[in-house]
C-alpha cells in the first residue's frame, strides 16, 4: 500500500503539473481538493482519466468522483480493491 | 499626417530572449523547450500562481508578456486583449490528436483539450487580473500591426475599452514569436503604425542590446 501511495502521489504532481510541489509535500490525507493542493475541476476530470490508463478503473458517475479523490489515502484505498490491471 | 498610437510599453519574446520597451529583460540560452524557457521567464518574474504551470505553451507566453506589460501598472478591469497569431493552438491540438490516435489506448486529456482553442489565453490572462472587457483572438498568415492597431484604438475610441493589450503570439513545433503592446487612451510614447512596423521587423531592441 505504502509503495501504492508513492507512486500515486508521482503520477498526481506529472499529470496535473503540479511543479512547485515535491512527493513530499503531500500528506497522505491531505485534502486533495480545496485547502488541500487546490485542484479543480479539471483536475478532478484528469484524475478519472488516470484511473482508467493506469490502473484499469472506469468510472461510470463523475460525481463518484468526490468520495474516491477525498485524499491519496482514500484513493489508494479504492485502487486496491478495485483496479483490474 | 499619420495616425498616431499611444503605446505605454511593449513586450517582445523571441531568439532565446524576453524585451520589454527595446530592453533585454530576460536571456536564456540553456533551455531547450518552450516549457523551460517559459518556466524560467516566470522564475524571473517572481509569481506566484501555480496555475501557470498547467497552462499550454501558448497561454504561458501570453500570460507572460502581458506580466511583463502590467508591471508596476494599476490594473482597470476595461482592459481589452487584442491578439492574433498564425497557428492558432496548433502545439496543443497536436498534444491532443496523439492522446486519441489509438483506439486501443485513446485517452483524451481533459487539460490538453481545455487549451485547444487559442482564446483560452485571453481567458487565462483576464482570471489572473479579473478583467471584463472585449477579448478577441485572430488567426492572421502574419503580423498586420494596421489591423491590430486599429481594431484596438476602435475599441477606446467606442469606450469598449480603457486600455488595450494587443498583438501577436505565435508559436509552432519549437519556434515562437511574441509582441505585445500596452495600447492607452493617452498614456505613453505616440507611435505610428509605421515605427511600429520598423520596432517588430528590427528584432525588438536586440540590436541596440549587441552595439
Amino acid at each position: 500500500m505504502a509503495e501504492l501511495v508513492e507512486e500515486l502521489k508521482e503520477k498526481i504532481i506529472d499529470q496535473l503539473s503540479l511543479e512547485d510541489i515535491e512527493v513530499s509535500d503531500i500528506d497522505n490525507n491531505d485534502p486533495l481538493f480545496g485547502d488541500g493542493l487546490g485542484l479543480d475541476s479539471i483536475d478532478a476530470l484528469e484524475l478519472i482519466v488516470l484511473l482508467e490508463k493506469e490502473y484499469g478503473i472506469k468510472l461510470t458517475d463523475p460525481k463518484e468522483g468526490k468520495a474516491i479523490f477525498q485524499s491519496v489515502q482514500v484513493m489508494a484505498d479504492y485502487i486496491t480493491k478495485h483496479r483490474t490491471k | 499626417m499619420e495616425k498616431k498610437y499611444y503605446i505605454k510599453h511593449y513586450c517582445a519574446i523571441k531568439n532565446e530572449a524576453v524585451y520589454k520597451n527595446g530592453e533585454v529583460y530576460h536571456e536564456d540560452e540553456t533551455s531547450d523547450n518552450l516549457k523551460d524557457f517559459a518556466k524560467g521567464i516566470y522564475k524571473k518574474l517572481e509569481l506566484k500562481y501555480p496555475k501557470f504551470y498547467k497552462m499550454d505553451e501558448l497561454c504561458k507566453f501570453s500570460f507572460l508578456a502581458s506580466e511583463i506589460l502590467l508591471m508596476n501598472e494599476e490594473i482597470d478591469e476595461d482592459t481589452a486583449l487584442v491578439f492574433a497569431n498564425k497557428a492558432s493552438s496548433l502545439v496543443t491540438d497536436r498534444k491532443h490528436q496523439e492522446t486519441i490516435n489509438d483506439p486501443e489506448n485513446y485517452f483524451p486529456s481533459p487539460a490538453i483539450f481545455v487549451y485547444t482553442l487559442p482564446n483560452i489565453a485571453l481567458g487565462e490572462i483576464s482570471i489572473k487580473h479579473k478583467f471584463k472587457s472585449e477579448n478577441a483572438f485572430f488567426v492572421n498568415e502574419k503580423f498586420d500591426s494596421s489591423f491590430i492597431m486599429n481594431y484596438s484604438q476602435m475599441l477606446l475610441d467606442t469606450q469598449k475599452a480603457t486600455k488595450v493589450i494587443c498583438g501577436w503570439v505565435d508559436l509552432d513545433s519549437n519556434k515562437y514569436d511574441v509582441f505585445l503592446t500596452y495600447l492607452t487612451r493617452e498614456e505613453g510614447k505616440q507611435i505610428t503604425i509605421r515605427e511600429l512596423t520598423d520596432i517588430y521587423n528590427n528584432d525588438y531592441g536586440r540590436i541596440s542590446r549587441r552595439a
